[in-house]
């Protein structure tokens, strides 16, 4: 039998079973902490730190931390709430992302939280790098310039050997997700429409199945990201 | 070449966790590793090529092209350039004929620029097929090119100058120097090997040891100050059956180079001193884990372990203890600052991109191989040998209340006696510029720790180098009043952090991007105060970020800013904030009067 352990978020008091990810016993108490590289079910990696809270005063990524007793949680802060938005803002001016143009606007995490966050232009300057769309795949398109390098795909997609089909490759400012030709030859449909969604942006696309979901009727057409949780 | 690849591979017995050293000795052996290479590297070890590739194309020092017969890397560290370097990088690309980031079209020179490779008391320096060449000069670099021309070895184009102690030993015939200024009662006292060994096996248990270590409140030397006791009792009791001990002697803060001194001269030290912990925490295996800088210094090191085999001081039965196991392999890194981070240092030696790990799981309790695994710094490992040796009694009469003993400082820049210094903690800034012979009125600054510490003024030449005052991992970058402290300095350093993030972390990756970037335009002449006000605003996201890299990647602009406001001032003061500064009219137009003039 698990063991339930008590601990406050937000000044509130929260029950969860110990040892569960933060983001998860949130969501449980009907908290929502923003993700970007986080996924349910797969094995976190605190790379985009836009889950960042304090926990007993201490910055912490929520992904990565399992509930204890007691811990005392503090997700909103106007610091924390500022630093989230610049994270945002970051990967606007990183990346080349012009939503209206792209497959994903509606679907696309980032930006249903820039929504969210009220963003309407980055406080940073903006990079415009010179950035390529690798379409030699014959199930899978990568559109370098919307990646927001949160390696979901890496973590979550396996061939049916259980071998890798997507790497980092470089490091910095240079750092990119590539494509294994041999471990992702023969992927199925499956996989490869596996691959887009768990993808929060609109970097990995399958050739011939753009805009299934017309516009409108998308996740985040009408509904703030994270509403599903808070207003349960 | 098939047979190469594939001897190395069975060399390391086909285990991918060794994918560092099968790409270094392939690269060795070939050269470079070209596609082919990779494609056979993954069948062999039947991992995907994406994977190899994300090993391999994140150390700067692996390549896929042929970088030339020769490679030559030349120092683009702080003090090289004040040193010179520029002089130096011109003649070696007008007597080479090409320029740097370029191979010449015959295939036999390549010329680089790499950062800080731990030679700061004597640069300009630069690493030419691994082996390092200090103390550059714009002749000594034609005569270079020349000899390279000529077909000469590179053991003929060192000539036989060898630099002082062991740097003549004939495995190593490096030309450089240890510069060892002062030597002070714990690292660099009177040592005989086997000793502190033999000891341990004649009186003292696995606890004694770890009782005497918290006893001396020995705080790790590689910059963050935890407790070695305390680190070793942790190890000591987390479950495993397998535990490992890790030197790290990755040194890649800037400007820091005394691991290299103390791996030169007192080998036997470090060894004995992870022997020891071994013994403390039930490990039977140890990793040094060398920088690729420092790979020069591989073969001799590999002789010193031979020679304590030999000794009994290590291998089984150590000291003739039964049960008392303990074996050193050398783990070379491939150029990556980060993997002086330990966890950084863990995935590298498993093969892997150097990306820190999230914590916790701590390594003491998850490290190599997900098994208990205590890291500590070259000079920690020196510490505790003396501890266990003269006792924690002794060790507490130096220093201060929060820092006893001694702490080896590494000092560069603008001084007349760089090089290493053991001092007992509690020394100020103003004593140790004394020694260095650096003349306090011709002195601007000094950099505390490295880009990652704090770049300080006179004001504060007085504060005393301890953990309660101004930590340090150990150097300082002397900058003399000549120094343009915004470019010399702050955006060298701000570059530095930018090539070293590992890029997981957004506010890492992206805002050393956009501080390099700021800072360039100040230097440019461009900047606006609101650029400074908003550098001094944006470091707060930076503590955020996974590990001390990012989280201090933004002091050097944040130290220089407070402590040198007025030089910023200075360097915005005619640009107003209702233009862009940065807007180039003959830049906007270019494409235009191109297009314009062809027809
Ligand atoms: C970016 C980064 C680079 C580091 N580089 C080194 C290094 O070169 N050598 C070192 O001993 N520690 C380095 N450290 C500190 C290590 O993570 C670790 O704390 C240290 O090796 C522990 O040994 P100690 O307790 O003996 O100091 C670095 C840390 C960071 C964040
Ligand atoms: S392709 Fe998508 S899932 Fe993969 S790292 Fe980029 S943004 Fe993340
Ligand atoms: S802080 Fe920077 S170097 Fe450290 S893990 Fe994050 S991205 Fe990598
Ligand atoms: S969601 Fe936690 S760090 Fe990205
Ligand atoms: S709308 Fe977000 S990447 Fe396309």
């Amino acid at each position: 039998m698990s063991t339930f352990v008590k601990f406050i978020i937000d000044g509130k008091i929260c029950l969860s079973e110990e040892g569960k990810q933060l983001i998860e016993a949130a969501k449980e108490n009907d908290i929502y902490i923003p993700t970007l590289c986080n996924y349910p079910g797969i094995p976190p990696k605190g790379s985009c730190r836009i889950c960042t809270v304090l926990i007993n005063n201490r910055p912490a990524t929520a992904c990565t931390t399992k509930v204890t007793e007691n811990m005392d949680i503090k997700t909103s802060t106007p610091e924390l709430e500022d630093f989230r938005k610049a994270v945002i803002e970051l990967l606007f001016s990183e990346g080349n992302h012009f939503c209206p143009s792209c497959e994903r606007s509606g679907n696309c995490e980032l930006q249903a939280l820039a929504y969210k966050y009220r963003i309407a232009v980055s406080r940073f300057p903006y990079f415009f790098p010179e950035r390529t769309i690798e379409s030699w795949h014959p199930k899978l398109i990568k559109d370098h310039n919307r990646c927001i390098l949160c390696k979901r795909c890496i973590r979550g997609i396996k061939n049916n050997e259980g071998k890798t089909i997507f790497a980092y490759g470089r490091r910095g400012q240079y750092l990119e997700i590539n494509i294994d030709p041999e471990t992702s030859k023969n992927i199925s449909d499956e996989l490869a429409e596996q691959a887009m969604n768990i993808c929060p942006v609109g970097a990995i696309l399958v050739k011939e199945k753009g805009f299934i979901t017309p516009i409108g009727k998308r996740k985040y057409d009408y509904n703030i990201i994270g509403s599903e949780i808070e207003n349960q | 070449m098939g047979n190469t690849i594939n001897a190395v591979i069975k060399k390391y017995n086909g285990d991918e966790t060794r994918l560092m050293d099968i790409l270094l000795d392939i690269q060795t052996e070939l050269g470079y590793i070209s596609d082919w290479t990779i494609e056979q590297i993954s069948k062999a070890l039947d991992i995907p090529a994406v994977e190899i590739i994300q090993t391999l194309s994140f150390y700067h020092f692996f390549h896929r092209e042929p970088k030339g017969k020769y490679t030559i890397y030349l120092n683009d560290s702080v003090v090289s350039n004040f040193n010179g370097k520029d002089e130096v990088k011109k003649a070696f690309e007008e007597e080479a004929g090409i320029k740097f980031g370029q191979v010449t079209p015959d295939g036999l020179i390549g010329l680089f620029e790499t950062s800080c490779i731990g030679m700061s008391d004597q640069e300009p320096a630069a690493l030419i097929n691994e082996q390092p060449f200090p103390s550059l000069t714009p002749e000594k670099a034609k005569k270079i090119i020349r000899m390279m021309k000529d077909g000469k070895s590179i053991e003929d184009i060192k000539g036989n100058k060898y630099g002082e102690g062991n740097n003549s030993h004939y495995l190593m015939r490096s030309l450089v120097n240890n510069n060892i200024q002062e030597r002070g009662p714990v690292i660099f006292s009177d040592y005989t090997p086997g000793e502190a060994i033999k000891k341990i096996v004649k009186e003292l248990s696995s606890t004694d040891i770890i009782e005497e270590i918290k006893k001396s409140y020995l705080r790790g030397r590689g910059g963050a100050g935890f407790p070695t006791g305390l680190k070793w009792e942790i190890a000591r009791k987390a479950q495993g059956d397998i535990k490992y001990i890790f030197c790290n002697a990755d040194e890649g803060e800037p400007g820091t180079f005394k691991d290299r001194v103390i791996l030169t001269e007192l080998p036997k030290l470090v060894f004995e001193g992870m022997v020891i912990a071994g013994y403390a925490v039930g490990a039977k295996y140890g990793i040094l884990y060398l920088r690729n800088e420092y790979r020069y210094m591989r073969d001799y090191l590999e002789h010193v372990l031979q020679e304590m085999r030999d000794d009994g001081l290590l291998g089984k039965f150590i000291g003739g203890k039964k049960g008392f196991d303990f074996d050193i392999r050398i783990q070379c890194g491939a150029g990556a600052y980060v993997c002086g981070e330990e966890s950084a240092l863990i995935e590298s030696a498993e093969g892997k991109r150097g990306e820190p790990r999230d914590r916790p799981p701590f390594p003491v309790e998850s490290g190599y191989l997900n098994k208990p695994t205590v890291v500590n710094n070259v000079e920690t490992f020196c510490t505790a040998v003396k501890i266990i040796l003269y006792g924690s009694e002794w060790y507490n009469r130096m220093g201060t209340k929060e820092s006893r003993g001694t702490k080896v400082l590494s000092v560069s820049g603008d001084c007349e006696r760089p090089g290493i210094y053991e001092v007992e903690w509690g020394f100020s800034v103003n004593d140790i510029l004394r020694k260095a012979g650096a003349k306090t009125h011709e002195i601007l600054a000094v950099q505390v720790g490295g880009p990652s510490g704090s770049c300080i003024s006179e004001k504060e030449f007085g504060r005393v180098l301890a953990y309660e005052d101004l930590a340090t991992g150990g150097s300082l970058i002397i900058i003399g009043k000549k120094r343009n402290l915004i470019k010399d300095v702050v955006l060298n350093f701000q570059h530095f952090f930018m090539e070293e993030s590992c890029g997981s972390c957004v506010p890492c990756r992206v805002l050393t991007v956009v501080y390099k970037k700021i800072i360039e335009k100040i230097v440019r002449g461009e900047g606006k105060s609101s650029d400074i006000e908003n550098l001094q605003k944006w470091s707060v996201y930076m503590k955020n970020n996974r590990c001390g890299l990012g989280q201090t990647a933004t002091n050097p602009t944040i130290t220089a800013i407070k402590n040198f406001k007025y030089l910023f001032d200075e360097s915005v003061k005619n640009n107003s904030e209702s233009f862009n500064t940065s807007f180039n009219e003959d830049e906007a137009v270019k494409e235009y009067i191109e297009i314009f003039n062809k027809k």
